[in-house]
């Protein structure tokens, strides 16, 4: 219920194309793209994700990622990452 | 004891250094080759078979229900939001300064850097023929052709233009390089005798046509492979190599003209290379006989001017030549002579196709089409013979020559005249060919031991600067009109010696024991 309240606001905002909910095994649990898309960015996202949390963790032990953000040319790939789950938004910046 | 004798002083040498050793090291060469990965659903349990649709569903409903989600998706939604009211409320990267001024003078000194070295180091197939013969000869890269389109492959025509060499192992092929893989050619031209020659359709960037060195012309479709598409008959080729082919421009696209230093220069379309559609003996006597034709060793032939052509011969004379003449004696029209050996390189100038420069014997010098006597510019003479050059193609007054002795000169004549602008030595062995890119930049050397040297230049050297199409204009108007001013006066001293001389027969040996002094005293009285 709250999952659905908190995902469909984020939705909701100005120039979000789509939200997706990927588990620690790139399952997609939740997503607003078709399968093979969700697919491709959930394998290839968490990838990311795990090399940049060792990065900040190679840095400093003590430190964690939070958020990693991707600019494109196109739009912005934004993920938060968790121990368990991955929650990507992509959204379009620009007006 | 008695044999021997005491020796006194004794030399000997001690050394107190460590003891080392010369070890090399060399990675392994791996090849590497680019693929692709297709992506596949994976990481569900084993238990989850991805394609059943109903067991995905009740997998992800199953974890909805979990209480971790909740939280996490909760947290990291307020996280999120944070960062898209941001994106939403401000660009970050947007412009804020307009488009700054770039530097407007670019001062920096000339330069140039070598991007790739495409040599034929370890060829694979000429392992099986070094077997027999423990060197791999090595071939002078003689012509090199780039793409029309993409100028990313560049032809390179191949062949030992050594007096009477004819090595059993030497091959045949001339390779098309790509420039992204320079380890291995794109593709190998196998023709019937090396190639001295090879020249990319300009209009159908799949055909070329390559002059070989008994003579005969071949063309090639890379579409099509290796081997010649069709090669000219033997009898009614070129007696000589054929050091010069160029495309022609006509509706077609599949007429081209060679020249060789037999004297001829032929005339072929490509779908019927049996025999030339026309052709033309060098003789400047204009009697149309072979034996005293001029060997021709660099061709030119200017796409907006489509009759009139020119060649330069063995001899140092280049010759112009109107194609549409209706007499074979009239087909030449003018001379110009003036290098003393063979004039390697005949090229006009892009962007004012009246002037032309030639490269041969120690010198280059740049001509008028008008000034017939001498040119109009040359450069000094250099030490070593000057084996190729070409006009730049984006700015008019900067040419490239290259050297045996391994250099490879840029002169910019608006700049300095006196002496290159730009001297580099691009390998190790003497340079024997030159091709610049259609871009300007970037400009590939071939060297006698068959390696092609691609080198960028500087951006001050190929962007065209303010006022230098009228700046190289009224340069070449001032050489022309100087040139034109001597030839009259040549001309008019001639005629009145020629008018006293006629007038003052009997004195002839009395003026010659005098002549010496008189022509002395005469040139001091003019000069000062």
């Amino acid at each position: 219920a709250e999952v659905e309240e908190t995902l469909k606001r984020i939705q909701a905002h100005k120039g979000v194309i789509a939200t997706m909910v990927i588990n620690a095994e790139g399952i997609p649990i939740r997503t607003t793209l078709d399968n093979s898309t969700t697919v491709q960015y959930a394998g290839l996202l968490r990838q990311l994700t795990m090399k940049a949390r060792s990065t900040v963790r190679d840095i400093d032990p003590q430190n964690d990622l939070t958020f990693l953000r991707i600019r494109s040319k196109k739009h912005e790939i934004m993920i938060a990452p968790d121990k368990e789950y991955l929650l990507i938004v992509i959204q379009n910046p620009c007006e | 004891a008695s044999n021997f004798v005491l020796r006194n002083p004794v030399d000997s040498y001690v050394q107190h250094t460590s003891d080392m050793s010369e070890h090399e090291v060399n990675t392994e060469r791996v090849e590497v080759e680019s693929r692709g990965v297709n992506h596949v659903e994976g990481g569900w349990p084993k238990d989850i078979n991805p394609q059943e649709v109903e067991q995905t569903i009740r997998f992800r409903k199953k974890v909805e229900k979990d209480e971790n989600y909740v939280n996490t998706i909760v947290h990291l939604g307020t996280l999120m939001e944070h960062c898209v009211k941001q994106n939403n409320a401000i660009n970050i990267y947007e412009e804020y300064f307009g488009e700054e001024e770039t530097a407007e003078l670019e001062d920096e000194p000339p330069s140039a850097k070598t991007i790739n070295v495409i040599s034929k180091l370890t060829p694979f197939f000429d392992v099986l023929l070094s077997k027999r013969d423990p060197n791999v000869t090595k071939r002078t890269a003689t012509h090199l052709s780039w793409h029309p389109d993409t100028c990313k492959k560049l032809a390179v025509a191949y062949s030992s233009l050594e007096f009477q060499q004819n090595m059993k192992d030497m091959s045949f092929d001339s390779y098309i390089w790509d420039l992204e893989n320079p380890n291995k050619p794109a593709l190998v031209l196998k023709p019937s005798s090396p190639l001295v020659t090879l020249e990319y359709n300009p209009k159908d960037s799949h055909v070329l046509v390559g002059g070989c060195y008994n003579g005969q012309m071949a063309y090639w479709d890379t579409r099509k492979g290796g081997l010649p598409v069709e090669v000219s008959t033997v009898e009614v080729s070129h007696r000589d190599p054929v050091y010069g082919a160029i495309w022609l421009q006509s509706k077609t696209g599949t007429e081209c003209f060679s020249a060789s230093t037999d004297g001829q220069v032929l005339w072929w379309d490509i779908r019927k290379l049996a025999e030339p559609t026309e052709s033309l003996v060098l003789d400047i006597t204009r009697k149309g006989l072979l034996e005293n034709a001029l060997g021709a060793v660099a061709l030119e032939f200017e796409p907006t001017m489509p009759t009139k052509f020119m060649v330069g011969t063995e001899q140092g004379i280049v010759v112009a030549c109107n194609r549409k003449a209706k007499t074979p004696p009239e087909k030449i029209t003018s001379t110009y002579s003036g290098h003393i050996g063979p004039v390697y390189a005949l090229v006009r100038n892009p962007f004012y196709p009246k002037v032309f420069l030639t490269v041969g014997d120690w010198t280059a010098r740049i001509w008028s089409e008008e000034i017939k006597e001498s040119s109009i510019m040359w450069t000094k003479c250099h030490l070593s013979y000057l084996t190729d050059g070409c006009w730049s193609t984006v700015r008019p007054s900067v040419f490239f020559t290259t050297r045996s002795d391994r250099t490879l000169d840029v002169w910019d004549f608006l700049f300095k005249q006196n002496g290159p602008s730009l001297s580099l030595k691009v390998c190790n062995e003497p340079l024997s060919s030159l091709r610049l890119q259609d871009n300007g930049c970037v400009v590939a050397c071939g060297s006698k031991l068959g390696t092609v040297t691609l080198m960028e230049i500087s951006s001050g050297l190929c962007t065209l600067q303010r006022n230098e199409k009228t700046l190289a204009a009224a340069m070449f108007e001032r050489e022309t009109k100087r040139e034109k001013i001597l030839e009259a006066r040549h001309r008019e001293m001639r005629l009145k010696e020629r008018a006293r001389s006629e007038g003052q027969e009997s004195e002839v040996q009395e003026r010659l024991v005098e002549d010496p002094q008189e022509v002395l005293d005469r040139a001091r009285r003019e000069f000062f």
